[in-house]
């Protein structure tokens, strides 16, 4: 249904022919699909995605992870530095925007929790969309539940303390 | 440069090319780089149940289904094209304490002792994917970000609020590798 409707947008979008409807249909995304499968071949071939890596992280028996996860931090701050730095805009030439994050208790109660399901499952929510792609179909119900998870944050969040 | 392929990747190789999606999901369309976001946008297009958290316009943020869409296609195109042709090597004293849980099988990046259509009618494997994959959801969106979002995207960024969040993860993964998971291991 789901599919059916959204081919339907693409060729109403296409037969409208102005560029503002253009904008609707699936190819302007393509480009976050082909850095999604570069990000998703990095997991795989550097074993970031392996259940066996996040255990040895967590009882500080290899450096694998913290240098990945170090040096990926380090990579993306000198980048945000120099596109800060030199106002380097977007190939579209906006002023690039970076919204702050503002702090709140939820850091801490769903930083623990999060930390707890990381341990148990091997992976945070890309992980997940990976480990499905490499053949583990029974993945699908780890990532089902993430979203009930989540689902059931938005249910509650007026009375979770924040 | 076929050996490279084959074999799998050093840190300093890996780190490096997941921090580049920064700079680069900033400069193709000015959108910052977060995973987790993509599971409240699944909730909000398909089952919103009128749930304010969830009334937002989802269709603007339809890149970062695309994104998780190729990440789950790289993972396939990854072990099709130039899988890593040996088993995970780990350091020998998680082997030695896996294998008291009798985990010996390492030739796929999920456990597959642990992992498996069958083992969801254990109680082990429902707490580890049930549950855990529960605790995943729930604590990213209550924490506002995952790895991505927070500890990359946001310390990049020097925000000291995902300093805080990647301390709370690492604290929680620490508490249950070494104090909870013994106990469900040997369930």
């Amino acid at each position: 249904m789901q599919r059916a409707a959204n081919v339907r947008d693409n060729l109403q979008a296409r037969e409208g022919g102005t560029i503002e409807k253009g904008s609707k249909a699936w190819y302007p995304y393509s480009k976050y699909l082909i850095v999604g499968i570069m990000f998703g071949i990095v997991f795989v071939k550097a074993e970031v995605i392996s259940w066996f890596r996040i255990q040895e992280m967590f009882r500080l028996q290899s450096f694998h992870m913290y240098g990945i996860i170090g040096s990926a931090i380090m990579t993306a701050m000198i980048s945000v530095f120099l596109i800060k730095k030199f106002q380097i805009k977007t190939l579209d030439g906006e002023p690039i925007k970076i919204s702050p994050k503002k702090f709140n208790k939820g850091q801490i109660y769903g930083g623990l929790i999060f930390g707890l399901g990381w341990a148990m499952t091997g992976a945070c929510p890309g992980p997940l969309f990976a480990q499905i792609g490499t053949g583990a179909t029974v993945i699908v119900v780890t990532l089902c539940s993430a979203i009930a998870g989540t689902w059931v944050y938005g249910r509650l969040r007026e009375k979770l303390p924040h | 440069m076929i050996a490279l392929l084959k074999e799998p990747w050093p840190w300093y190789i890996a780190g490096p090319l997941i921090g580049l999606t920064v700079p680069i999901l900033l400069l193709i369309g000015n959108k910052s780089f977060g995973i987790s976001s993509s599971l409240r946008h699944i909730c909000a297009s398909c089952i919103p149940a009128d749930i304010p958290f969830f009334k937002y316009d989802w269709k603007k943020e339809v890149w970062n289904l695309f994104f998780v869409l190729g990440i789950f296609l790289g993972g396939a195109i990854a072990v099709r094209l130039f899988p890593n042709e040996a088993p995970v090597t780990v350091n020998p004293k998680l082997m030695q304490e896996l294998a008291g849980y009798g985990i010996n099988d390492y030739s796929n990046l999920v456990p597959m002792d642990l992992m498996n259509w069958s083992s969801l009618f254990t109680v082990k494997g429902v707490i580890l994917m049930v549950v855990g994959g529960f605790f995943v959801g729930f604590g990213t969106r209550y924490a506002g970000g995952c790895t991505s979002g927070h500890a990359i995207m946001g310390l990049s960024n020097l925000q000291w609020p995902s300093l805080i969040a990647t301390i709370s993860f690492m604290i929680g993964g620490f508490a249950m590798a070494n104090l909870i998971l013994p106990f469900i291991l040997s369930l």
